[in-house]
């Protein structure tokens, strides 16, 4: 039994079937990839993961407990499964600090003063402590995606999810948010990521699966996958990614 | 049959494009509007001086008229300007240097324009100035009567204390009673359904009525009904009662379209910390909101300021029923000009006090950290 379960998931918009049957397992302190061309289902299913999309069939367990379906408590869910989006989301109306500590204190009740110490500890850890009494809008793309990552980290997640996080910044932005994730894999962070950084998957990721039209089309080993996959479709999709020099 | 393609005919080009374009025509119309601004400011200030009463209106209008006298013949400077660089833009043309030429042109229309649109407030303020003084002066004596306008403002401003104290507990109630209707308008899932029914209804029917019916029905209709504690409502809490239903429905509205505009992103990230509905729309959602619905919800605020004055319908002495009492007293309107600038004086500083609050803000957020 693996620590993060995703068992024959589906999930339609309507008529439009945008996952069909996807089983993913990730176990604890692993770092998982999905890979895969845009639309082909990694933001949607990173999302119904901590239930802010439903599924339609199929199911999710956490630590062996089935966490999607009627009746399960999101707001505790979402207290174990933090989840780092592309385009940060940070609270605008809140300073960097107001950010990190937010859920600590309103949610796990957290008194104001430890909260405030952890979340200045994370942001020092990610080289922002400077910035704890700044507004989201006087960072960088790079400077707001480190605030949210720690904002997530702040509750003390048992899994992060990261949704293409890297797609919405500068080039030259890019690494100071993967020398963070890289940071945190090593500590033994279980990480779940949709990713178009092939050579960080390569490098970081323990196994990586590559999503096509909504299917776990094939899932390897960083090696298996990017070397030898055995999927012709697979095939294709790398040998783009090496045109375009990403590889 | 073959149909034969004309050769395309190609305008000819000028062999000398007219130097001055319709720089010409703009000036000339500059300097005629200019010149009748000048006499319809010098004829208003003609008449001001010669027809008005010896007192402070004489000095106060003559100065203004001389002032308004001194404007118009200003605007005649961006006309000189323009003759002065039309005759560059010929000069320069005459020498074949088209690039200064085509400049100085542009300078000389533009100075045309410049002069034509200070010309049109001058001589808005003349006409009115001339309005004033219409049949020999009974506007400014019906409307601006300074002796009964001191003589009124006293009792005028006891009244208009009235006028305040229910616009601010109005105020009050509307800012939260317009937050629990947008909330439960926006109410989520089948259970909030029949709230939401509830609230858009409430929206509906309280936009729909004339504020002065609600201030009536309410003024006058609980007391008659003896309703318990309703009908022993005095005329000023049941304005401020009228008020707030009537203006809490809009207000729910602003509200609603701050809330609608905060992007679906922010609740995404909200609750996937572990906040809860309730959490989420109170620190991320609501305060966002706010920010962006200030300047509508002012708006709003505005409109219930003026609408107190219709609490004169329930009897409430106001500064609007004092200054009918004083009108129809002394068959002069002037002690109502009072109330309407009294307005006047309380709506402004909020606009600007609101500009500041939004502006700082704004920099709060935006500035360099």
């Amino acid at each position: 039994m693996a620590f993060l379960e995703l068992n024959d998931i589906e999930k339609s918009y309507g008529e439009n079937r945008v996952l069909k049957g996807i089983t993913l397992h990730v176990e604890q302190h692993q770092v998982v990839c999905l890979i895969g061309a845009s639309g082909c289902g990694k933001s949607t299913l990173l999302r119904c993961v901590n239930g802010l999309e439903t599924i339609s069939s199929g199911d999710i367990r956490l630590g062996g407990d089935v966490v999607s379906g009627e009746g399960v408590d999101l707001n505790a869910l979402r207290r174990r499964i933090g989840i780092v989006f592309q385009s940060f989301n940070l609270f605008p109306h809140m300073s960097v600090l107001e950010n990190v500590t937010l859920a600590p204190i309103r949610v796990l009740g957290i008194d104001r003063t430890d909260a405030e110490a952890n979340a200045l500890a994370l942001l020092s850890r990610v080289g922002l402590d400077e910035k704890a009494g700044a507004y989201p809008d006087q960072l960088s793309g790079g400077q707001q995606q480190r605030v949210a990552i720690v904002r997530a980290l702040a509750m003390n997640p048992e899994v992060l999810l990261l949704d293409e996080i890297t797609s919405a910044l500068d080039p030259e932005l890019v690494a100071e948010v993967l020398n963070i994730v890289r940071d945190l894999a090593a500590d033994g962070l279980t990480i779940l990521m949709a990713t178009h950084e092939m050579s960080f998957a390569r490098e970081v990721a323990d196994s990586v699966a590559f999503l096509h039209e909504g299917v776990v089309l094939e899932q390897g080993t960083p090696e298996q996958i990017f070397s030898d996959p055995s999927e012709p479709r697979t095939q294709a999709f790398l040998h783009k990614i090496i045109e375009a020099g990403r590889l | 049959m073959t149909t034969r393609l004309e050769p395309a005919v190609q305008p000819v080009r000028a062999a000398r494009p007219a130097p001055a374009g319709h720089a010409n025509a703009v000036l000339v119309a500059a300097l005629l509007l200019s010149m009748l601004t000048i006499g319809i400011a010098a004829w208003a200030a003609w008449l001001t001086i010669e027809v008005a009463e010896a007192g402070p209106w004489r000095i106060v209008l003559g100065a203004a008229t001389i002032g308004v006298v001194v404007l118009a013949v200003l605007t005649l400077v961006p006309v000189a300007r323009g003759f002065r660089e039309r005759g560059r833009c010929l000069r320069a043309f005459a020498a074949d240097d088209v690039v200064v030429g085509r400049a100085a042109r542009y300078r000389a229309t533009h100075a045309g324009w410049l002069a034509m649109g200070y010309c049109l407030p001058v001589l808005v303020i003349a006409v009115f100035t001339l309005f004033l003084l219409a049949n020999d002066h009974a506007v400014q004596s019906t409307f601006f009567d300074t002796a009964f306008m001191a003589q009124s403002l006293g009792d005028i401003l006891v009244a208009f204390w009235q006028n305040v104290q229910i616009a601010v507990l109005a105020e009050a109630f509307v800012l939260v009673w317009g937050l629990v209707i947008a909330l439960a308008r926006l109410l989520p899932g089948d259970a909030g359904r029949p709230i939401r029914w509830l609230a858009t209804v409430y929206v509906d029917t309280f936009r729909a009525i004339p504020s002065i019916i609600v201030i009536y029905l309410v003024g006058f209709g609980l007391p008659l009904a003896q309703v318990p504690f309703f009908s022993d409502l005095s005329p000023l809490w049941a304005a401020v009662l009228a008020l707030t239903l009537t203006y809490g429905a809009y207000v729910a509205e602003v509200y609603r379209s701050g809330i609608d505009g905060v992007h679906w992103s922010q609740v995404a990230a909200s609750r996937s910390l572990g906040l809860s509905y309730g959490k989420t729309m109170r620190f991320v959602v609501v305060p966002q909101a706010v920010r962006r619905v200030t300047p509508p919800l002012l708006n709003d605020f505005i409109g219930l300021q003026k609408d107190t004055a219709l609490v004169t319908v329930i009897g409430t002495v106001d500064a609007f029923t004092q200054a009918k009492i004083y009108s129809s007293n002394y068959f002069n309107l002037s002690s109502v000009t009072v109330v309407a600038i009294l307005f006047i004086i309380i709506t402004i500083p909020q606009t600007r006090f609101v500009d500041r609050l939004l502006e700082r803000d704004a920099r709060k957020q935006r500035a360099k950290g």
